[in-house]
């Protein structure tokens, strides 16, 4: 369903991704982990043609997503439902506008039903009685909801969710979790989110892969990477501060000592 | 190498502007594709025109008014010298519809509707707006800068009439209610040498004001990158630039239409 091929990224002299392989199977969900800044947003950005590599491929249903010209990657975006890190909602659009958005762009509706769909689905993501409200007027859980809302809208193939927990406290967090395992029993979708919070990533994944240095360094289930050998991995999963993952411009107590 | 230095120092200083100048004609040459691309988003257009138009206007008519009365108040001094006085009716006429009018409601209108399309542009790009839209299979050159380029090209002319208008009753007040000059004279004055294409040359410039005010606001906006220190930058920027672009090219325009 979707392969991405050897991507490279740089921006500037910051070599983001150093040839990322990866697939996804159809219906798969997938979680990609890593720490802040291993290039996680990239990556997810490439797969729906927000940005572009400096070399490497990304197949969509067999279609090389570069190669595509403006109007067909539009065509092709139709697949896709994307919920951002901070949701991104238009802020000068009521919220069942911003829920409706793909509809009112795509398909000749009158506003009265779009209306109708978009309180449908806010229904399907927990949310009633709020399609009238500014996205401003919303906390950052009922906003992330929204968000979910307006991905699903257009009834995608596939879910890409940045970061889908971030900022939120943990029952909500839980909650945003639960929500995208029903989209997927519900919707039969395929996707792939990143994070860097476990506990969702254990309970969303069908598979998790690694990303680390610009590689992705592991793949498999979440059983397997909780028994993984590889001590960079265990060191993530685990949330250590010491361990071969060294954190840029901090050093660790130990190694004052050493040195 | 020594002799090298300077051209090296002159090229380093002239790359980035040109490298701007050369990002901000490759934005209009999207946003004319897009002009000519139907649908037209009428309902952002006119929301847009809205925005300038009427939020600019009380300024607008404030600063036309006063500038037309100084103008009337300081050539009437001027000319008395050689008595000359019924004169003014004529430059005030002139100064307002030709330069002015046009130049004036281009400043205020960069100052306040330029500043905040960058701002508004600005935000929706670091808060992923933006990638928000694309991810909806929607252009965002054709769904925010079209309907912004749009109405800058058609409210600047239509404030500009009315800066015209609104200034030269201003001169009149003063001259006729103030300095005592006969009011038969002063419209006879302004008629008789107030040809149509001062009028219309004055537009043609306010038309070219209004375009570059909104291709170069949202061109900052659109292209702003570092949180809210990048959005404050980008609005500064874009009125700094109209600015200085209203100015320097009112003195080629003038030069060129008014032959």
């Amino acid at each position: 369903m979707i392969k991405i091929i050897d991507l490279n990224k740089s921006f500037g002299l910051n070599h983001v991704l150093r040839g990322v392989d990866l697939t996804v199977e159809r219906g798969e969900s997938m979680v990609v982990i890593g720490g802040s800044g291993s290039g996680k947003s990239v990556l997810i950005k490439h797969i729906i043609g927000l940005l572009r590599p400096d070399a490497g491929r990304v197949f969509v249903d067999g279609i090389d997503v570069f190669q595509l010209k403006e109007g067909e990657l539009n065509e092709l975006r139709r697949k896709f439902g994307m919920l951002f890190q901070g949701a991104a909602l238009f802020d000068s659009l009521s919220v069942w506008e911003n829920v409706g958005f793909g509809l009112m762009q795509h398909k000749k509706l009158s506003d009265k039903e779009i209306k109708e769909i978009a309180v449908e689905k806010l229904r399907m993501v927990g949310l009633v009685g709020v399609e009238d409200l500014m996205p401003s007027e919303l906390s950052g859980g009922m906003r992330k909801r929204v968000g979910l809302a307006r991905a699903i809208c257009m009834e995608p193939e596939i879910l890409l969710y940045d970061e889908p927990t971030t900022g939120l406290d943990p029952i909500m967090a839980d909650a945003i979790n639960d929500l995208i395992v029903d989209m997927k029993d519900k919707l039969n979708v395929t996707s792939v989110a990143i994070t860097h919070d476990m506990k969702s990533a254990y309970k969303i994944a069908d598979r998790i892969a690694m990303l680390y240095n610009g590689k992705i360094i592991e793949v498999g289930s979440p059983d397997e990477i909780r028994n993984s050998g590889n001590p960079i991995v265990q060191q993530f999963i685990t949330g250590s501060a010491s361990g071969p993952i060294t954190i840029e411009g901090v050093r660790h107590e130990g190694d004052f000592h050493r040195a | 190498m020594r002799i090298l230095r300077p051209i090296e120092v002159l090229g380093t200083l002239l790359k980035w502007p040109i490298e701007e100048l050369g990002r901000i004609i490759l934005l209009l040459s999207s946003v004319i594709k897009e002009l000519f691309t139907p649908p037209l988003n009428i309902k952002n257009t006119l929301k847009q025109m809205f925005e300038i138009g009427v939020s600019s206007l009380p300024v607008v008519v404030i600063t036309a008014v006063f500038t037309g009365m100084v103008l009337a108040l300081q050539s009437y001094t001027g000319f008395k010298r050689f008595g000359a006085e019924t004169l003014v009716g004529s430059v005030v006429a002139l100064s307002m519809t030709r330069e002015l009018g046009p130049v004036l409601t281009g400043l205020i209108v960069a100052g306040k509707a330029g500043a905040s399309m960058a701002a508004e542009l600005g935000t929706m790009r670091v808060t992923e707006q933006i990638d928000a839209l694309e991810t909806l299979a929607t252009n965002p050159v054709k769904y925010l800068i079209v309907p912004r380029f749009l109405s800058g090209i058609t409210m600047l002319p239509s404030l500009s009439v009315i800066a015209d208008i609104i200034g030269i009753a201003g001169g009149y007040f003063v001259s006729v209610y103030l300095l005592g000059a006969s009011s038969a004279v002063y419209m006879k004055r302004t008629w008789n040498y107030l040809e149509l294409e001062d009028i219309y040359n004055g537009l043609i410039k306010s038309c070219f004001f209004g375009g570059a005010i909104a291709l170069i606001s949202c061109y900052k906006g659109f292209y702003t990158s570092g949180g809210a220190e990048g959005v404050g930058k980008a609005t500064t920027g874009a009125v700094v630039l109209s600015c200085m672009t209203i100015l320097i090219s009112d003195y080629f325009l003038s030069a060129w239409l008014f032959k």
